[in-house]
């Protein structure tokens, strides 16, 4: 208590410290001018620290007009990118579900998108371990959903031709994975880079022994994810973003047969893909060779 | 003490604490009586000044409230223990939706689509701080105000000191940004607000590690430590403002006794927001027993500073129960 009584005036004496030395310079009521004084500089105070809290509140915008052309993944069932983001009440639910930890929260750096989830596929992408799609069901607000609201509309090419088939419940009486609509597209950005377009084969754990990322391997255990280090590979012709790709019918290699027998592999992107970027996850290649366009839309096979 | 109810209403709005006109009968026989025996009345006080004790009762359990409800939220997600999960914007509570009613808010207006786990997370909310007393979130749990208010002891050594002054706002920028927020976010459709609140900047901190965003509210802390006491809680935070809304008909609060008080004004000095206390200067109060009003956090700072007891956590109704 003596701390408090000894720490001055701190409550509220309206303008009693400013009263003081205005009140020796005299005047015709130099309290009520002092007041007064105190009044306007209090008010103009006010009105400068309003506007920098409302204008630094408005700066979030800036990141999100960068972002535009080039936007974050989000995780599936996502509505629209600024539906998205006005509809997020920024708890990560999503990401305390999620069993492969896919999900990160934006920071300030993207401005109205803190707080908001997306995905970094190259580091750890979403491959649909959870078979339910968990994060959908734990959001609250309905920014994650099975089925938009019919106020939404759904952007030509962003829908499924059919509910994907998720290839490690193609045995289950309900082998889909209960989304209509996709939230990217994959694409072969590097071909000249790609080991099967050059027709080489691939050998160890896909993105060397330090990589963190996680998968669920079926033939390990359906229920419990492991580091995609633990689980090296080997193949002839490199088609991992093929084989890894959980989604049925959502890409496929190309193979054409050389006259010496050497074989050359392209992979295509098919119309059933999601944009989960396992691919891009898992592509062995350094930068990837696939990335996943988020928020691009189907127009058709390259 | 009619027209009182709406009075506090403005006064959390921003309009500048008056002077009661009417008085009971009873408060003005205690005003009358400490003014005719004002040496015993000196002496009283000496005496109770002389045997109060320092005690931080409240404080405490406050700060072990607050500190166990965020700690409930990290190990939910860390140890994977699922009993509070999500950030105080929304989370589940054993599975059933909370939903924080600032952002729930935003997110409304922002959005303009209500789905069912959104309305009930909202109203559960709404139902237990209206039992709990409104703005008590703000000094039970949000973790900001615990920082806020370990900085606030430095700023007021700092003014002791001579170093810094506190340089007060206006109380209804409060208001103003309340409503330039809510517009913002139906017009835009963005959470503007939610951007900038250190609320869930921290609690997500807490949660999911630390972030730049942390830079803002270190930025908002030296603001309040080298220019204005704890400026962000008093002037701008609209979820103060919500949660006040809602405190407006909570039966927990803090009543003060006239017949108890010896107008020192300890509590003013510790209070977040000492308006809500204007009620104890000498011949201010309307009545023998005054609850105070919404904008008050019940953070019962003012009910461990009492050297003699005149201010105590009360639930309506709960008297006349027992």
């Amino acid at each position: 208590m003596s701390q408090e009584t000894e720490s001055g005036p701190a409550v509220p004496a309206e303008s009693d410290a400013a009263a003081a030395p205005r009140a020796k310079k005299g005047g015709a009521a130099p309290r009520s001018n002092a007041r007064a004084l105190e009044a306007r500089r209090r008010f103009i105070r006010t009105a400068v620290m309003s506007t920098g809290v409302v204008g630094a509140g408005l700066a979030g915008y800036l990141p999100v007009a960068a972002q535009a052309d080039n936007p974050r993944l989000r995780p599936p069932g996502a509505l629209d990118e600024n539906d998205f983001l006005s509809s997020c009440i920024k708890c990560g639910q999503c990401v305390q579900v999620c069993p492969v930890e896919a999900i990160v929260l934006g920071d300030i750096t993207d401005g109205f998108g803190l707080g908001v989830p997306h995905i970094d596929s190259r580091k750890q992408a979403c491959d649909f371990s959870c078979d339910a799609v968990q994060c959908i069901l734990a959001c609250p607000t309905g920014s994650l959903v099975y089925r938009k609201p019919d106020f939404l509309k759904i952007r030509p090419g962003a829908e499924l031709a059919h509910k994907p088939v998720l290839k490690a419940k193609a045995n289950d009486p309900e082998p889909t994975l209960n989304l209509i609509e996709r939230a990217g597209l994959a694409r072969l950005s590097r071909p000249e880079a790609c080991l099967a377009t050059q027709g080489k084969g691939f050998k160890g754990p896909a993105r060397g022994a330090d990589f963190t990322g996680q998968m669920r391997y079926m033939d390990v255990d359906r229920w419990a994810p492991i580091p995609v280090a633990d689980h090296p590979y080997e193949r002839d012709l490199c088609d991992l973003c093929v084989t890894e790709c959980p989604i049925q019918d959502a890409i496929r290699l190309e193979v054409t047969e050389a006259a010496d027998g050497s074989k050359r592999g392209i992979p295509v992107v098919m119309e059933q893909c999601v944009g989960c970027g396992v691919c891009e996850m898992i592509c062995p290649v350094e930068p990837t060779a696939i990335v996943v366009d988020s928020r691009a839309v189907w127009e058709g096979e390259a | 003490m009619k027209g009182r109810f709406l009075e506090q209403i403005m006064l959390m709005l921003g309009q500048a604490p008056k002077k009661p006109v009417e008085f009971t009968p009873e408060a003005q026989k205690i005003h009358k009586m400490k003014r005719l025996t004002k040496d015993d009345f000196e002496a009283m006080k000496k005496h109770v000044r002389d045997h109060a004790l320092e005690k931080n009762t409240w404080r405490n359990r406050r700060w072990t409230v607050l500190i166990l409800v965020n700690i409930l939220f990290t190990f939910s997600f860390w140890l994977d223990i699922q009993i509070l999960e999500g950030a105080l914007t929304a989370s589940r509570f054993v599975g059933f939706h909370l939903i924080d009613l600032n952002s729930a808010l935003q997110v409304m207006l922002a959005h303009k689509h209500i789905i069912v786990n959104l309305f009930i997370g909202t109203a559960t909310v709404f139902l237990l701080w209206a039992a709990l007393g409104g703005r008590s979130f703000c000094s039970w749990v949000c973790p900001y105000h615990l920082v806020a208010e370990l900085f606030e002891k430095l700023h007021l050594k700092l003014v002791e000191k001579k170093l810094v002054t506190d340089h007060e706002f206006h109380r209804g920028a409060r208001t103003v940004m309340w409503v330039l927020f809510s517009l913002l976010a139906i017009v835009t459709g963005f959470t503007v607000f939610e951007t900038l609140s250190p609320t869930g900047i921290l609690s997500r901190a807490l949660i999911y590690g630390p972030s730049l965003a942390l830079g803002w509210v270190a930025l908002l802390l030296v603001f309040e430590v080298v220019y204005s006491r704890r400026a962000w809680c008093r002037y701008v935070c609209p979820i103060g403002l919500t949660y006040g809304a809602v405190g407006v008909i909570s039966p927990v609060r803090v009543v003060y006794d006239l017949n108890h008080c010896f107008h020192e004004g300890d509590c003013r000095k510790v209070c977040l927001v000492p308006h809500v206390l204007e009620v104890v200067i000498k011949g201010r109060s309307p009545d023998v027993k005054v609850p105070i009003g919404p904008d008050c956090t019940r953070c019962g700072l003012c009910v461990d500073t009492c050297p003699s007891g005149a201010l105590k956590f009360e639930v309506k109704g709960l008297n006349k129960l027992l």
